[in-house]
């Protein structure tokens, strides 16, 4: 027998439980883990929406559902503008299984006449959702995400073998804004691994370079050149108001000068090196894990530990850690899975295995302990081995022809 | 006889060799046999006064030997020492 839609919806009222939007309201604070969906359509969503909801629209409830609610006895309400349409999705959820379905009376009107809260959506462009459609598919990145990459900061010290890598993709990824430190121009021999220069752009400056590459890929993105050597007395100015540092250096000396400044900043360091077929991986973030300095208190000398330009590498490997350390920055940047703060991962090529250490802060440590976090709030930091001139100058590519580096590393003031 | 992993850039000094079988039931024993068997490690690993260099980290099964007993950490026989290094390059 057809039915009419009266005797429909009549049907959908017996079969599926109905809550109002105070109820609703109520359930979800003593049970964060709800699932709440909004059903209805991209236009009604963009012009606001339930706080933590997920959007499925009533349409694509059998497509879509069963990635958003794997659990199908997890509870669930769905809404939609008025109480109507969620009746119905909440019929098929029954019909695939859901054991624990509402559909919230009244809906999205009824929820905003009561005074409950609800917020705007983060908008894109209909360019921007072209461009970042496979971040939006992902729910841990979504609008939300992309929006929030679309906003951060992030600053590469170095367009090199591990900040090339790590520029593009990050560029790609929409990190609205790119900071490059280096001062140095476009060699031939760099070409064999720092993918963000090109053959007609050897002997122009690095960050000009980067510049051209990134805003070719992605026009989204605001590159800040700084095109200077990080040095004591730079840093902090250079690190101020960035959400992520990423350390693409080849100098041990730049190495700590950054560490000492951002855990002063309470800023991230993602920090790899490289050795012609291995890599060393870790984020440095107090308190959540060691700094540079607890892991490496000291440098060691020059003739143990050669650069690339001396020791030569397998272009690969700084692309591959590069990439790495860009993985660790968005997940910094997305407040999302687990970053290697307190790990220290070894990557080897020949063998292609990786191998976690545990890392764990210095208690007495000169730079991040509470001694030091204490000292340095009183104004009297503790002193940190000081170096200078070019004893720690380890064959950076362009940097050892380049002579010492100037600038001490001291106490931070 | 426990493994230990020669870093690259300690390689040259041990012959070339990426991993040495060391007898040993300390990290003090594997070490003090390591540098018996190939000199040139010695300098790079040890301070004069047989301590490690402060710039080079030893771990046992992943753990730094620091936050163990430093060099009288047991090592069982087949675990892993691994000599890490600070590395610059980028």
């Amino acid at each position: 027998m057809p039915k009419t839609y009266a005797e429909l919806l009549r049907d959908a009222r017996t079969q599926v439980r109905e809550i109002n939007p105070l109820q609703a309201a109520q359930i979800r604070e003593g049970d964060p883990d709800i699932a709440l969906v909004d059903v209805r359509e991209s236009s009604e969503w963009e012009q606001g929406h339930i706080p933590g909801a997920t959007h499925i629209p009533k349409s694509y409830i059998e497509q879509q559902i069963e990635a958003a609610v794997p659990d199908r006895d997890r509870p669930v309400i769905l809404y939609c503008a008025g109480g109507v349409r969620s009746l119905f999705a909440a019929q098929t959820m029954a019909e695939m299984g859901y054991t624990n379905v509402s559909s919230m009376s009244g809906g999205f009107q009824e929820w905003k006449g009561r005074g409950l809260p609800w917020t705007m959506p983060v908008l894109l462009t209909h360019e921007q959702k072209q461009r970042y459609s496979r971040h939006l598919l992902v729910p841990e990145v979504g609008a939300e995400g992309q929006a929030r990459l679309l906003d951060s900061k992030v600053l590469l010290i170095g367009a090199g073998g591990l900040g090339s890598p790590a520029a593009l993709y990050l560029a790609a990824a929409g990190v609205g804004t790119i900071g490059i430190v280096d001062f140095d121009i476009v060699d031939i021999s760099n070409l064999q691994r720092q993918v963000l220069h090109t053959t007609d752009r050897v002997g122009e400056k690095k960050v000009d370079s980067a510049r051209i590459s990134i805003t070719a890929l992605n026009p989204d993105v605001k590159v800040v050149a700084h095109e200077e050597m990080l040095t004591g007395d730079n840093v902090e100015r250079l690190i101020a108001g960035y959400d992520v540092v990423l350390d693409g250096t080849d100098t041990f000396e730049t190495r700590y000068v950054l560490n000492d400044a951002a855990v002063a900043a309470g800023i991230p360091v993602v920090h790899a090196s490289v050795f012609r077929f291995e890599g060393q991986l870790t984020v440095f973030d107090t308190p959540a894990g060691p700094c540079y300095r607890c892991l490496y208190p000291t440098p060691p000398p020059p003739e143990l530990a050669p650069g690339c330009s001396v020791a030569g590498v397998l272009g690969i490997v700084p692309g591959i850690m590069g990439l790495l350390q860009g993985n660790e920055v968005l997940k910094i940047l997305l407040g999302i899975g687990e970053t290697l703060a307190g790990r220290l991962l070894l990557f080897d090529a020949l063998d292609a295995s990786f191998t976690e250490l545990k890392l764990r802060r210095d208690p007495e440590c000169p730079v991040c302990s509470e001694n030091a976090i204490a000292a340095r709030a009183a104004g009297r930091p503790l002193p940190v081995p000081s170096f200078g001139g070019d004893a720690f100058v380890l064959g950076g590519d362009q940097a050892g022809a380049e002579g010492p580096i100037a600038g001490e590393v001291g106490a931070l003031r | 006889m426990s493994v230990v992993r020669i870093p690259p850039v300690l390689r040259a000094a041990a012959g070339g060799a990426k991993e040495v079988e060391v007898g040993g039931s300390t990290v003090g024993d594997i070490l003090a046999a390591l540098v018996e068997r190939y000199p040139g490690l010695r300098g790079q690993l040890l301070t004069d006064d047989g301590d490690l260099n402060r710039f080079v980290n030893v771990y046992v099964d992943g753990q730094d030997i620091r936050y163990l007993d430093d060099r009288a950490t047991k090592v069982a026989e087949r675990d892993t020492l691994i000599i890490l290094p600070a590395m610059a390059g980028g």
